[in-house]
C-alpha cells in the first residue's frame, strides 16, 4: 500500500502544473474564457503537444497507456487552475466511451484526431426528464436499412456547442427507463438534422441543448452493441465522477490556500484576522473537509478501473457524496472568510466556489449518491 | 501509487485474525460485541494471551518485546483487534508509559517495569490532568519537593481512568515554579500503595465507575522513580501524547460498531419493515459509513507517510484522525440510540448487575441495555486526549500556520 507517485507520474504532474502556472493564472483564464468556444484553442493544442489528450488511451491506439491515477493527476491540476477546455467532455467521457465500446477500426479512425487535438467531442446523453437516472433515455434510434435514424432532444450536453462530434445515446428498444435497449451513436455535429443551442454555465464553462431531427447514422458509427450500451455508459460515468472528484480536490485545495493566505494578510482591529480563534477553527474545519475529500478521491481513483460494477459503484458514489459535502464546507467557508470580496466576480475564490458547486450537480449530487450507497448496503464490509 | 494491501500484508491480516479466532475466549468476545466493558480480569487474561504469542507490545523497541512490524502491519494489527472485537491493551501501559520508559528511562527502570507492563503484572494509570489543568495541562500544580533521596509529592490529579485497579501511576509534577510553566515539570513513577495516596471515584453519566480523583498527601517517591531528568518532564509528555494520537482514530472500533448496528437494525422493525430498510435510517447509516471510509483512507495516508517520518514526531494531520475519529465513534452511539428507540429508557447500571450476578430478565430486547449508557459515556471521546477544539488549534497553528 503506498500513496506515492511513480517517476513517470511525478513527471506528468510537474509538467501539467508547470504549463498551467505559466499560462493559466486567473487573469489568463479570463482571457481564455473570452474565446469563441468559451475556451482557448491554443491551450487545447498545448495539451495535445504535452500528451495530456493521450493520457488514458492504450499505446497501440496512440495513447500513453495511463490509468485512473494519471487522469487524477491531470484533473487535480486542472481543478487548481479552473481550466475551461473540454477535457472531461472529450477525453474522459467521449474518450472513455470509445475506449470501452469502440471496435479497433473505429478507434483507429477517431482516436488520432482526438489525441492530436484536431477533433473535440461531447457526450449527448442527459435529457430533460432524466435527472440523474442514466437509463432514462427517450431519444429514439430506429433502423434505416444498414444504419439508423435518431430523433429527440438532449440537454445539458457539456461543451456540446463547440464539439466537432457528438456521441449520442438513444433508445433502440424497450421503454424509457429500461436498462436494455440503449445504443451509442457517433454523429458529426454539423450533420443534417442536428441543431444546437449553446449557453454558458454557472462555472464559466459551456453546454448545449441538442435537437436531433431525422439524423442519419451509418452502420460504422455505432459504438458496440446498439441494444446493450448501458454498462459502458455507467462505467464511463463512474470514471468521469472519479475525474471530477480529483478536479474538485484541486479546486478545494486552491480555495483553502487562498483563504489561509487571506487570513494571514487581511487586518481588522489592528491585527491579522487569522489570529482570531473562531476563524482559525473554521479554517481547520475546511482543512478537515478537504483532506477527507482527498482521501475519497484516492478511493475513487483506485476503484475507477474495478471490473466488479457493484464494488466500483459503491466506492464511486461514496466519493461523490464526500466531494459534495466537502465542497459545501470548503466553498462556503472560503467565501465567508474572504468577506465581501468573496462574492465578487472580480476575485478568484468565488469562481472556485462556483465550479465546486456545479461539480456536485454533475452525474448525481450528494443526495442521489447517498441513496445509492444506502441501496447497495453501505461501504463497510459486513 | 497502489492503495491495495500487498499479498504479504493480506496474509498477515489473515494470520492475526486467525490467532484471535483461536485464542480470544468467546465470553470476552461476546461481551465486546454486546457493547459491555471488559472486566479487569478480561483485559489481563487477553493481554497475557497476546504476551505468550509475542504480540503484547508491538509498538515497542524489539529488545523490549516489540514485534518490529512496519507502520502498515501495526495498523492492520490494531484494525483487526478493534474490529474483531477484542479488548484493547491497557493504553496507559502499552501505549503511554511503556514507550516513555523505553525511550527515556534508565536501564534499571526498563528492566524493572517493561516486562511487567507487557504481561500486565502491573496495572498503570495516568496522572496528568488536574482540576485546574485540563487543556492547559502545563499549568499543573501537583508539587514534588526533593528531600534527600526522594521527592515529597502533594496535590491532586483527576479523570484518572481505572485508578481503582492501578498498581502504579505515572505523574507530571511541578518541581520548579520559578521558570516558564513547561520548564518546571518532572515525570515520576509512583507506587499506588505508597502511604498518602487516596483514590476517590467519580461516577460518569452512564452510572459507571471509570474515572477517579487521586490525592497525594506527603507521598514519598524515591528519586530512582524519576524518568529522565528533573524539569524535562514536559518533553516526555509530548512524546507520550504524540504516540497516543497515532492510535486515536479507532477506525476498527467504528467498523465493528457499524456492523453491529446493521445486525440490530435488521432485527428491529418499524411496522412490518426492518428499520434498516427505512430510507431515513438507511441514509443516515450510509452517510456515516462514507465518513468512516474517508477516515480510514486518511488514516492509511498517515500510516504510509509514517514510514518516512522521524520517530516520535507525530504527523500534525493526526489531529484530523482525533476529530473525525471521535465524531464518528460518537455518531455510532447516536445511531444505536435510534435503533433501540424507546428501550433506551430503562436504567440498569452494568456494574451492579455484574457485581451481584443479577439474573433478572432484561427489559425489552437484551441488546438494548448498553445503548444509552454508551451514548452518554462516549461523549468523553471528543474531550479526552486533547479536546477536539484543542485539535483544531493544533491544525490552525501547526498545519495552516495561523
Amino acid at each position: 500500500m503506498d500513496f506515492d507517485l511513480s517517476e513517470e507520474q511525478s513527471l506528468l504532474k510537474d509538467s501539467v502544473e508547470r504549463l498551467l502556472a505559466d499560462r493559466y493564472d486567473f487573469e489568463a483564464r479570463k482571457r481564455h474564457g473570452r474565446g469563441p468556444h468559451g475556451y482557448a484553442r491554443e491551450m487545447w493544442q498545448a495539451y495535445a503537444e504535452q500528451g495530456l489528450l493521450a493520457v488514458p488511451f492504450a499505446e497501440e491506439d496512440g495513447g500513453i497507456g495511463g490509468g485512473p491515477v494519471e487522469t487524477m493527476i491531470v484533473m487535480e491540476a486542472f481543478g487548481g487552475a479552473l481550466v475551461l477546455e473540454p477535457y472531461l467532455a472529450t477525453v474522459v467521457l467521449a474518450g472513455g466511451l470509445i475506449r470501452h465500446a469502440a471496435s479497433a477500426e473505429q478507434r483507429a479512425a477517431w482516436l488520432p484526431g482526438l489525441i492530436g487535438g484536431e477533433t473535440t467531442y461531447a457526450f449527448a446523453h442527459t435529457e430533460r426528464q432524466a435527472r440523474y437516472d442514466l437509463a432514462d433515455v427517450g431519444v429514439s434510434a430506429r433502423r434505416d436499412g444498414e444504419g439508423w435514424i435518431l430523433e429527440g432532444e438532449k440537454s445539458l450536453v457539456l461543451h456540446g456547442d463547440s464539439a466537432d462530434r457528438l456521441i449520442v445515446s438513444a433508445r433502440t428498444a424497450g421503454s424509457r427507463r429500461d436498462a436494455n435497449g440503449l445504443g451509442l451513436f457517433v454523429v458529426e455535429a454539423n450533420a443534417p438534422g442536428v441543431s444546437r443551442r449553446g449557453y454558458p454555465t454557472q462555472d464559466g464553462q459551456r453546454a448545449a441543448e441538442v435537437s436531433l431531427s431525422s439524423v442519419r447514422v451509418g452502420p460504422d458509427d455505432v459504438l458496440g452493441s446498439p441494444e446493450g450500451a448501458l454498462p459502458a455508459i455507467e462505467r464511463v460515468v463512474d470514471e468521469a465522477i472519479a475525474a471530477l472528484c480529483a478536479e474538485a480536490v484541486g479546486a478545494m485545495d486552491r480555495m483553502h490556500r487562498l483563504t489561509v493566505e487571506y487570513l494571514k494578510t487581511r487586518k481588522q482591529f489592528g491585527t491579522p484576522i487569522g489570529t482570531f480563534q473562531v476563524l482559525q477553527h473554521r479554517a481547520a474545519d475546511m482543512f478537515i473537509a478537504l483532506e477527507q475529500a482527498r482521501s475519497m478521491a484516492f478511493l475513487a481513483t483506485m476503484m475507477a478501473g474495478e471490473e466488479d460494477a457493484r464494488e466500483r459503484t459503491r466506492a464511486i458514489s461514496g466519493a461523490k457524496v464526500q466531494i459534495g459535502r466537502s465542497g459545501r464546507i470548503v466553498g462556503q467557508g472560503a467565501v465567508q472568510l474572504h468577506g465581501g470580496v468573496g462574492v465578487t466576480m472580480e476575485y478568484s475564490v468565488g469562481h472556485y466556489f462556483k465550479r465546486v458547486t456545479m461539480i456536485d450537480a454533475l452525474f448525481g449530487d450528494a443526495d442521489h449518491h447517498l441513496a445509492r450507497v444506502a441501496r447497495l448496503g453501505g461501504l463497510i464490509a459486513a | 501509487m497502489d492503495l491495495r494491501f500487498t499479498p504479504e500484508e493480506r496474509a498477515f491480516r489473515e494470520e492475526v485474525r486467525g490467532f484471535f479466532k483461536e485464542n480470544l475466549p468467546e465470553d470476552i468476545r461476546r461481551k465486546m460485541v454486546d457493547g459491555h466493558h471488559p472486566s479487569k480480569q478480561d483485559i489481563v487474561t487477553w493481554q497475557r494471551i497476546l504476551n505468550r504469542k509475542g504480540w503484547a507490545v508491538p509498538n515497542w523497541p524489539v529488545e523490549w518485546g516489540g514485534t518490529g512490524w512496519d507502520p502498515v502491519r501495526q495498523y492492520i494489527f490494531l484494525d483487526e483487534l478493534q474490529s474483531f472485537p477484542a479488548p484493547s491493551p491497557l493504553q496507559f501501559g502499552v501505549y503511554m508509559v511503556g514507550p516513555v520508559i523505553a525511550q527515556f528511562g534508565s536501564q534499571e527502570q526498563k528492566q524493572r517495569f517493561l516486562p511487567r507492563i507487557a504481561n500486565l503484572d502491573d496495572w498503570w494509570c495516568q496522572g496528568f490532568s488536574e482540576p485546574g489543568a485540563g487543556s492547559d495541562l502545563a499549568s499543573l500544580k501537583t508539587k514534588a519537593v526533593r528531600e534527600g533521596d526522594h521527592y515529597v509529592v502533594n496535590g491532586q490529579k483527576t479523570w484518572t481512568t481505572l485508578a481503582q485497579h492501578a498498581d502504579w501511576i505515572f505523574c507530571l509534577v511541578r518541581t520548579d515554579s520559578s521558570v516558564k510553566k513547561q520548564e518546571g515539570i518532572t515525570f515520576l513513577l509512583i507506587d499506588m500503595k505508597t502511604p498518602g495516596i487516596t483514590v476517590r471515584p467519580i461516577q460518569t453519566l452512564d452510572g459507571g465507575h471509570e474515572v477517579n480523583e487521586v490525592f497525594f498527601d506527603d507521598v514519598k517517591v524515591p528519586v530512582e522513580n524519576r524518568v529522565g531528568q528533573e524539569n524535562k518532564g514536559w518533553d516526555y509528555a509530548k512524546f507520550l501524547l504524540g504516540n497516543e494520537r497515532t492510535n486515536i482514530a479507532r477506525v476498527g472500533v467504528s467498523k465493528q460498531r457499524i456492523r453491529r448496528l446493521k445486525e440490530l437494525a435488521a432485527i428491529e422493525r418499524v411496522g412490518d419493515v426492518p428499520l434498516i430498510e427505512t430510507p431515513r435510517f438507511a441514509e443516515k447509516l450510509a452517510a456515516l459509513e462514507i465518513e468512516l471510509k474517508a477516515l480510514e483512507m486518511t488514516q492509511l495516508r498517515v500510516v504510509a507517510a509514517e514510514r518516512t517520518r522521524e520517530k516520535g514526531k507525530p504527523d500534525p494531520a493526526s489531529s484530523i484522525l482525533k476529530i473525525k475519529g471521535s465524531e464518528i465513534q460518537q455518531a455510532t452511539t447516536e445511531l444505536l440510540l435510534d435503533v433501540v428507540g424507546p428501550y433506551a429508557l430503562p436504567y440498569l447500571p452494568e456494574d451492579e448487575a455484574a457485581d451481584h450476578g443479577s439474573n433478572e430478565p432484561p427489559i425489552g430486547p437484551d441488546w438494548a441495555g448498553p445503548a444509552a449508557p454508551t451514548y452518554f459515556n462516549w461523549r468523553k471521546i471528543s474531550i479526552y486526549g486533547g479536546s477536539n477544539e484543542i485539535q483544531k488549534n493544533i491544525i490552525a497553528k501547526a498545519i495552516l500556520g495561523l
